[in-house]
């Protein structure tokens, strides 16, 4: 199977890159997971949570955007997971987030475990197009309270993807999770608390509770940008030339379309697994049986791959491929009903909804939440159906892809 | 090393590529012998890179044949591609991987097996100077530390036959001697060396024979002397000298072999066949009619005048 192992290092190398360079991360679990998290306080408002942080946040733009971003702050205070505080200057935030570091700090003082800074000219920047930056600072010695509000800055901005906007963090060190550790770190929050009760859902009534809905729709609306990752590393290696050596190696070209589908199908599957848990845990979703949520996982990730496979096969440089794949994956996940349930506005658009995988994905979740297994298989053959064909289509045209 | 030879590592005939309308590489053929340093000298856009992807098997070819070590090579080859190292003209790294990783990693893509190919990556990085760096990323390497990590990939497989695209373009003297030094030193080890380049210095220093390329075809093939002698070109001799110059030239021209003689500015220039030979009697005469000379240079005439001589072009633009 000298195809196969090929194919293999090639992905075992595209998967160390995208761990290097934590685009992964960012797109696969904090961008979701924090985009969920403020979903889901809108949803399921907490009443007896044992974890509470203390933000502020320093609005120095006074803007459209950054009035977005303290309204986000607002649901996750009214979920009651923290308290949010507006405070006049960053200097005045950074002091209290440095009085959140010091155990012994007079008990008077006001503290803080974490502080956005929104800075002057943010909204104007993001509107323009050009990006922006929020930078958020973490206390030592709160690193769930820290971690939690990178969550949330990321996923806000992440909803503003189609311009550039970073999220600066601002972490003393031990503070700010690195890439390695983000995976460690969940089960470790996992452990400090349970922030959220959810109230049960009783079984049988073929439909995901709030949180779980949320959940699911942020991690099948950016699994698309995180396969689109895998497979935009065919158009990445002829930016950095290394196809021609690849070409030049005693190896067959299928290995090398082969190794971007199993990055794709690792970093996609991969992903979504670690949501699935961490919204279990943290956020006390309710996927339904194991098997059922396992088989639906991996026929949407097939399905990304297909249809992103066909993006980067039009596409001629990665920029290109990655704008393409952004409007793929929003426009999908518009119809899908990531955002909001479209199955409820009724008519035509429930019926277009579905040539989207995500609405597949979210309607096979909901049969599974009905209590039979069984029950998702149309949705599984539409999504396999789905990934299929654009595979098919999209083999053509990557072969020629692979050209110096 | 006869056309015949059986033990050629590269032989390469009629390769043709077309883009469109514009013949890119129109009927290129030549054989490399182990251990021999293999030269395409020619400007930009000769089709020195098309010709080389063409035999590493990157490029689909409109027509021709090339056989590795005996065997074909096509796009689909694998075992005829394993002997063949590829340095591209463009860095071809990864930049957020360090210099082992890729090393490593394009190590295993040609099937080195584990324990050799840990050994064969420290060798390497010794031979391209980057033993200190290995593990930091590529991308904060400087350019000339990227060419030479770009080197030391081709060759860290042992191929018999590396191919190297113009790999000292954008290089500091001093990178680019170590570069021409390492080349020389794989060539003794018995490695055959097909070199492209448009710096007429490196294809003399570096190359036992040199074909010029132009638009896409060989114009000419040899060694130097060879492609020298092939457009009757003269030796230059030139005298830095005070006296009566112009009765020193008129003097020297009676002398058999020299074919001219031009005062210059502080001295005197001739043309001569083989020079050296006549040097001795050159000189008598001049300082027989009473001229002072104070240096000597003699020059073999250059393949940048071989290439202006068959192309009626400059080497560079
Ligand atoms: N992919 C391509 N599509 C169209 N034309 C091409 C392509 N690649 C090369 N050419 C053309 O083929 C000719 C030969 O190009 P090639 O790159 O082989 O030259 P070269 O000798 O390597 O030049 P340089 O010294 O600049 O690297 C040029 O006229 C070039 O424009
Ligand atoms: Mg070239």
């Amino acid at each position: 199977m000298a195809l196969l192992r090929s194919s293999l290092l090639i992905a075992r190398k595209d998967i160390t890159q995208r761990i290097r360079d934590r685009s992964v991360f960012i797109w696969g679990l904090i961008a979701p997971f924090g985009l969920a998290l403020i979903f889901s306080f809108v949803f399921n408002p907490v009443s007896d949570s044992e974890f509470h942080a203390e933000y502020v946040v320093v609005n120095e733009d006074g803007g459209p955007v950054a009035d977005g971003f303290e309204a986000a702050l607002a649901n996750v205070e009214a979920g009651g997971i923290a308290t949010i505080r507006s405070v006049e200057s960053a200097e005045e935030a950074r002091r209290q987030v440095e009085v959140g570091s010091d155990a012994f700090a007079d008990e008077q003082l006001a503290r803080a475990d974490a502080a956005f800074l929104i800075p002057p000219g943010f909204s104007e920047g993001v509107l323009a197009g050009r990006g922006g930056e929020l930078t958020v600072v973490g206390a030592r010695g709160s690193e769930l309270g820290a971690y939690v509000a990178r969550a949330v800055a990321e996923g806000f901005v992440a909803e503003l993807h189609a311009v550039d906007v970073a999220v600066k963090t601002v972490f003393p060190p031990g503070v700010e999770p690195t890439a390695e550790q983000v995976g460690a770190l969940i089960p470790a929050a996992m452990a400090v608390a349970s922030p959220i009760a959810v109230e049960d859902i009783s079984a049988g009534t073929k439909q995901l509770d709030g949180t779980t809905q949320m959940t699911a729709g942020m991690g099948v609306f950016f699994v698309f940008f995180t396969v689109a990752f895998g497979v935009s590393g065919l158009l990445e290696e002829r930016q950095y030339g290394t196809m021609t050596r690849l070409l030049a190696a005693p190896i067959r070209r299928e290995s090398i379309i082969l190794g971007k589908a199993i990055t794709s199908f690792v970093l996609g599957v991969g992903s979504l697994a670690v949501l699935v848990v961490a919204s279990t845990i943290l956020l006390g979703a309710e996927w339904g049986d194991p098997l059922g949520v396992a088989v639906l996982v991996v026929a949407v990730v097939v399905s990304a791959m297909g249809v992103l496979a066909i993006v980067a096969s039009v596409a001629r440089t990665q920029e290109q491929a990655g704008m393409f794949a952004s409007i793929v994956s929003l426009v999908f996940g518009l119809l899908g009903g990531t955002f909001f349930p479209v199955d409820q506005v009724g008519g035509v658009l429930s019926k277009v909804s579905l040539i989207a995988p995500h609405a597949w994905f979210l309607r096979g979740l909901g049969d599974l939440a009905g209590g039979e297994v069984a029950a998702i298989w149309p949705s599984v053959g539409a999504l396999l159906t789905f990934g299929v064909v654009t595979s098919a289509g999209a083999w053509v045209f990557l072969k020629k892809a692979v050209t110096p | 090393m006869g056309e015949g030879s059986p033990e050629a590592v590269l032989r390469c005939e009629g390769l043709r590529k077309s883009y469109g309308g514009l013949v890119a590489v129109d009927g290129v053929g030549f054989h490399i012998a182990p251990g021999e340093t293999y030269g395409l000298l020619g400007p930009n856009g000769a089709g020195k890179t098309t010709s080389i992807s063409m035999i590493a098997g990157l490029l689909e070819r409109d027509a021709g044949e090339v056989m590795v070590a005996g065997k074909p090579l096509t796009t689909r080859s694998t075992d005829a591609k394993r002997v063949v190292g590829l340095v591209p003209q463009d860095i071809a790294i990864y930049p957020d991987l360090t210099a082992r990783e890729n090393l490593s990693f394009f190590g295993r893509l040609y099937g080195m097996p584990k324990v050799e190919l840990k050994q064969r990556v420290a060798e390497v990085l010794e031979i391209v100077g980057l033993a200190d760096r290995a593990g930091d990323r590529a991308e904060e390497y400087s350019g000339g530390m990227k060419r030479r990590l770009n080197i030391g990939i081709g060759l860290l497989h042992r191929p018999r036959l590396l191919i190297l695209d113009e790999p000292t373009v954008g290089v500091d003297p001093q990178s680019r001697n170590a570069i021409l030094e390492s080349v020389e030193r794989l060539s003794v080890e018995g490695m055959a060396v097909l070199y492209t380049t448009h710096y007429m210095e490196e294809a003399e220093r570096l190359c036992d024979r040199v074909a010029i390329i132009d638009s896409g075809k060989i114009v000419a093939e040899g060694t130097r002397r060879e492609l020298v002698e092939l457009v009757g070109q003269h030796d230059r001799v030139r005298l830095t000298a005070t006296g009566d110059l112009k009765a020193a030239v008129d003097a020297a021209c009676a002398i058999d072999g020299v074919k001219g003689a031009d005062v210059i500015d502080g001295g005197i220039d001739f043309l001569a066949d083989r020079a050296g030979d006549r040097l001795i009697e050159i000189l008598t005469k001049v300082g027989a009619s009473g001229v002072i000379v104070s240096s000597v240079r003699v020059e073999e005439p250059n393949l940048e005048a071989v290439f202006l001589h068959l192309t009626g072009k400059a080497l560079r633009d």
